[in-house]
C-alpha cells in the first residue's frame, strides 16, 4: 500500500506556543508551510501556563540578562548548556517585547510598562538575597494569554493548520538520515499520509501523563519523543522531570508559584512555615526542586497535613481578598473547584505534581536536532529542528526555572524559524525521492491495531505505566524501586504492543488515537527511568536517595538514551557561553 | 449513576441514537469528565474531545442534561441521578459528542481576531494605564469551547451570517484594546443586519458560558459604539 504525498517547503509539528512562534516567523518568509496538531491550536498545553513568562525587563526591580543568566545556570544545577542559556536571555526582552506588539494583554503598572512579579529564584545581583521582578504575567493566565495571541497572529499571517491531524513517525533518508518529513492520521477521516518537507519542526510538547500524578493535560504524551526514538535517534536528559511544588492534592491540577510570588507561603501540620529552615533566604521562592523536596521530606517525616498526612498547605489568605482576586482569578476559580476551598478564607491542600520535562530531542540553540556522529556529538541531523518542552537545547539543565518555559518557546520558535528559512536557501529546489519504505512503520502499526482481535485494553496498560513511573521514579529515587522500575517498564513495553482496540471505525477513532499514544508514551517512560537509573548523583530534579550529592567530577554531562536496546551514552555540558565569561558550578543553596 | 449518551458513527451508523451507561462513581472521581473517562473504559467506540481537564482549553463543550457546559468543570456532585449528554447543539456532529466547528471558527476569524497598529513599533512595549488594560477583563479570558455561540438561537439560525456571542466577545475585546487602531474598520465589518443585529439579548450565551464571561454586554458595548458613531 503506498500513501498518498503532500509536499510543502516546511511543516511544523505542533501548534503550541513554540510551534506556532516558530509558524509565524515562517509565514513572513514565502514558504509553503503545513502546521499540523493533534487538537485546534489554542486547546495545545500551553494554554494551561499561569504565572508568568521571564524576561528582564527591569520594569520594577533592576535587572538584566546576565543575572537572568546566572540564575537559569544555578537553578539548572549547572547542566545547563550556557551557549544556550546566554542566547536565551539575551533575547528575552526582544520576543516579549514582540509578544506585547502583537497584543498580548500583560497586566500593567502604573507606568503602563508589563507588570513583573517575583518568582522562584529569581534574583538580583547574581543570587543575592533581593528578589527580581522578572516574571512578566497576564493575571495568572500568562500561557493562554500567550497561545491566544499567537494564534491570532497566525490567523492573520494565513498559517495553514492542519487541524486534528496526528503525525505518527518521522521519514528518512537512509542515505544521510535527513528528515523528509512525516506521516500523519487525519484524525476526522482516518485517511494516513506522508507530508513530504524540506524541513521539519517538531514542537510536539513533554511526555507528562507518563506519571499518575500529573499537571498536564492528556494530549501531553510525547509523540515527537516516540516518533524520534522510532526513528532511532537519540533522547536526551530525560531523567530530569520537574515536580511543580504545587498540584492541588489528589486532581493534580496546577497552582501557579505566582501565589508565593505574591506573598503566598507553604505550612505544614503544625502551621510552621517550614521553607525557612530548607531555604533561609529565598524561602518559598527557592528553586522547584528544592521546594519540592521540602514538602516531601515534611510529608515523610510526618508533618504533613490532612487525615492522612499527606499533603501540605498552601496559603494565601493573609493576603488582600481584592489582590487574590485581581492577581489570581484563575486560582480562585481552579481552587474552589478542584479543591473545594476559596482561598481568599482557606488554604489550599497541595502536594508535589509532576509538571515539567527537562529533557527531550537534543538541540541547539539554532533549533538544530544534533546528534552524535563519529567523532562529533553534536552532528546535525539535516533538515530537521526541535523547539519547546519536546527539546533539549539545554536551557533547563536539570531543573527549570518558573515561567522561562515560556521564555523558552517564543526565543527557540523563532529561532528555529529563522535557521530553517536560511537553510532552506540553500537547498536544492526539487524534493528528494522518498525511500521506497516511507511509511512503513507507521502502516505497520496502524495494521496491528487494526488486525487486534484480542488482547489488553490500552487503558488499563496505560495505568501501569503511570503507576509504575510514579512509584519508582519520584521525587527521591531509591536504587532498588529504580532497578526494578527498569524491569517493569520493560514488561509493560512488551504489553503495549500486544494491546487491543475493539473500535474500528475510520471517523474520529479516539481509541486508535490513544493506543497510538501509549506507544510515544512507552518511549518517553522508558528513556526516563532507564537514564535515571544510570545517572548515579543528585542533581536537580534527579534526587537519588543512595548519591545524595552533585558529583560533578563523573557525572557533569548530558545522558543520551537510544530505544535500540535501552543503550545510553554521554557528552559534554557546554560550560562557555557565547560571550562572558562561565559560572563556575558552586554548592547551590537558596 | 446514569449516563445516556448521544451515539452517532457515520462509519456504522443509519441515525443517531441514545445509549446508557451505568457508572459507579470512586472516590477519586469529581468532575463529570472523570466519569466520561470510565465509559471510555467500558466502551472504546465512545468518542469525545478532552485535554487540559481544568477548564482553560476548551475541548469538552458538550450538552449536558440540556445545558451547554464544560465536563471538566462539571462537578459529579453537582448532577442528578439521571445525566443525558448530548453534543453542542446546532453545529454539525462529526461522531458521538464531537461537532464539526468550522462554522464557528469561521466567525471567529471574520471580525479580525489581533490588534492592528500601524505605527512602527518602539524599542519597547506600548503603554498601558492599568484602567486601559482592566477594560480587556472579562473579554481576553475566552476559551473558544462555543458554549455560548451554539445555545445561542440567533446562532441556530444564521451561523453563516450571524458573528454569535464568542466571536462579538472578541470584536469587543480588539475594539477595547488601545492598542488597535482599527475601530471604525472593526465596526463596519460588523454594520449590517445579521453580523451584530441578530443579537436579542435573549441571554443564553450569559447563562453557558463556563467562564462566567458576558457577551451581552460586550455586545451591547459595540452596540454603544456604533450609536456613538452614528451621532
Amino acid at each position: 500500500m503506498t500513501l498518498p504525498v503532500r509536499r510543502f517547503d516546511a511543516i511544523v509539528v505542533g501548534a503550541g506556543g513554540s510551534g506556532m512562534r516558530a509558524a509565524l516567523e515562517l509565514a513572513r518568509a514565502d514558504l509553503k508551510v503545513a502546521v499540523l496538531s493533534k487538537v485546534f491550536p489554542t486547546r495545545s498545553h500551553t494554554v494551561a501556563a499561569q504565572g508568568g513568562i521571564a524576561a528582564p525587563l527591569a520594569n520594577s526591580t533592576e535587572d538584566n540578562w546576565h543575572w537572568h543568566m546566572y540564575d537559569t545556570v544555578k537553578g539548572s544545577d549547572y547542566l545547563g548548556d550556557q551557549d544556550a542559556i546566554e542566547y536565551m536571555c539575551r533575547r528575552a526582552n526582544e520576543v516579549v517585547v514582540e509578544l506585547e506588539h502583537m497584543g498580548m494583554p500583560f497586566d500593567r503598572l502604573e507606568s503602563g510598562k508589563i507588570y513583573q512579579r517575583p518568582f522562584g529564584g529569581h534574583t538580583q545581583n547574581y543570587g543575592s538575597a533581593k528578589m527580581a521582578m522578572r516574571a512578566c504575567a497576564a493575571a495568572d493566565r500568562t500561557g493562554h494569554a500567550m497561545l491566544h495571541t499567537l494564534y491570532q497572529q497566525n490567523v492573520r499571517a494565513n498559517t495553514q493548520f492542519f487541524v486534528e491531524w496526528m503525525a505518527l513517525d518521522l521519514v528518512r533518508d537512509p542515505q544521510d538520515g535527513a528528515v523528509l518529513g512525516v506521516t500523519a492520521l487525519e484524525m476526522e477521516t482516518g485517511e494516513v499520509s506522508i507530508l513530504q518537507a524540506k524541513a521539519t519542526i517538531f514542537a510536539t510538547g513533554g511526555a507528562g501523563r507518563i506519571f499518575f500524578a500529573s499537571t498536564n493535560a492528556f494530549i501531553n504524551t510525547g509523540d515527537g519523543l516516540g516518533m524520534v526514538a522510532r526513528a532511532g535517534l537519540p533522547l536526551e536528559d530525560m531523567e530530569f522531570y520537574q515536580f511543580h511544588p504545587t498540584g492541588v492534592y489528589g486532581a493534580g491540577v496546577l497552582i501557579t508559584e505566582g501565589v508565593r510570588g505574591e506573598g503566598g507561603f507553604l505550612v505544614n501540620k503544625d502551621g510552621e512555615r517550614f521553607m525557612e529552615r530548607y531555604a533561609p533566604n529565598a524561602k518559598d521562592l527557592a528553586s522547584r526542586d528544592v521546594v519540592s523536596r521540602a514538602m516531601t521530606t515534611e510529608i515523610k517525616e510526618g508533618r504533613g497535613c490532612g487525615p492522612h498526612k499527606d499533603h501540605v498547605l498552601l496559603k494565601l489568605n493573609h493576603l488582600k481578598p481584592e489582590d487574590i482576586m485581581h492577581r489570581l482569578p484563575g486560582i480562585r476559580e481552579i481552587s474552589i473547584k478542584f479543591a473545594n476551598a476559596d482561598p481568599i478564607r482557606d488554604p489550599i491542600p497541595v502536594v508535589p505534581t509532576v509538571h515539567y520535562q527537562m529533557g527531550g530531542i537534543p538541540t541547539k540553540y539554532t533549533g538544530h536536532v544534533v546528534v552524535p556522529e563519529g567523532n562529533n556529538m553534536e552532528s546535525i541531523v539535516p533538515g530537521f529542528y526541535a523547539v519547546g518542552e519536546c527539546a533539549c537545547v539545554s536551557v533547563h539543565g536539570a531543573n527549570r526555572l518558573g515561567t522561562n518555559s515560556l521564555l523558552d518557546l517564543v526565543v527557540f520558535g523563532k529561532a528555529a524559524g529563522e535557521s530553517l528559512i536560511k537553510d532552506l536557501k540553500s537547498m536544492p529546489s526539487p524534493h528528494r525521492n522518498l525511500p521506497r519504505d516511507a511509511g512503513e512503520i507507521s502502516r505497520a502499526r496502524l495494521a496491528r491495531l487494526e488486525g487486534s482481535s484480542a488482547g489488553e485494553r490500552v487503558s488499563d496498560v496505560l495505568l501501569d505505566l503511570r503507576r509504575t513511573m510514579q512509584a519508582h521514579c519520584g521525587v527521591f529515587r531509591f536504587p532498588e524501586d529504580l532497578i526494578e522500575g527498569v524491569q517493569k517498564m520493560k514488561s509493560i513495553a512488551d504489553r503495549a504492543g500486544r494491546t487491543f482496540i475493539a473500535d474500528k471505525s475510520k471517523v474520529f477513532n479516539t481509541a486508535r488515537v490513544e493506543a497510538l499514544e501509549l506507544d510515544n508514551l512507552v518511549e518517553a517512560a522508558l528513556a526516563t527511568i532507564v537514564s535515571a537509573e544510570a545517572r548515579k548523583e543528585s542533581r536537580g530534579a534527579q534526587a537519588r536517595a543512595d548519591f545524595p550529592e552533585r558529583n560533578d567530577k563523573d557525572w557533569m554531562k548530558h545522558t543520551l538514551w537510544y530505544k535500540d536496546g535501552n543503550r545510553l551514552a554521554y557528552k559534554p555540558v557546554h560550560l562557555k557561553p557565547m560571550t562572558v565569561e562561565s559560572f563556575e558550578p558552586k554548592v547551590r543553596t537558596y | 449513576m446514569k449516563i445516556s449518551i448521544y451515539r452517532y458513527d457515520p462509519d456504522k451508523d443509519a441515525k443517531p441514537y441514545m445509549k446508557d451507561y451505568e457508572v459507579t462513581p470512586e472516590h477519586s472521581d469529581n468532575m463529570l469528565l472523570d466519569l466520561l473517562v470510565r465509559v471510555k473504559d467500558m466502551d472504546d467506540s465512545f468518542a469525545f474531545r478532552r485535554s487540559c481537564r481544568e477548564g482553560v482549553c476548551g475541548s469538552d463543550a458538550m450538552n449536558i442534561n440540556g445545558k451547554n457546559g464544560l465536563a471538566c468543570t462539571t462537578k459529579i456532585a453537582d448532577l442528578p441521578e439521571q445525566v443525558t449528554l448530548r453534543p453542542l447543539p446546532g453545529l454539525p456532529v462529526i461522531r458521538d459528542l464531537i461537532v464539526d466547528m468550522t462554522q464557528f471558527f469561521k466567525q471567529y476569524h471574520s471580525i479580525k481576531p489581533y490588534v492592528v497598529n500601524h505605527d512602527a513599533p518602539p524599542e519597547r512595549e506600548r503603554l498601558q494605564s492599568p484602567e486601559e488594560r482592566e477594560e480587556l477583563n472579562g473579554l481576553y479570558e475566552c476559551i473558544l469551547c462555543a458554549c455560548c455561540s451554539t445555545s445561542c438561537p440567533s446562532f441556530w439560525w444564521n451561523p453563516d451570517k450571524f458573528v454569535g456571542p464568542a466571536g462579538l466577545l472578541q470584536a469587543y475585546r480588539f475594539l477595547a484594546d488601545t492598542r488597535d487602531q482599527e475601530t471604525s474598520e472593526r465596526l463596519d465589518n460588523l454594520q449590517d443586519p445579521y453580523r451584530l443585529f441578530r443579537c436579542h439579548s435573549i441571554m443564553n450565551c450569559v447563562d453557558a458560558c463556563p467562564k462566567g464571561l458576558n457577551p451581552t454586554r460586550a455586545i451591547g458595548k459595540i452596540k454603544d459604539l456604533m450609536v456613538r458613531r452614528a451621532v
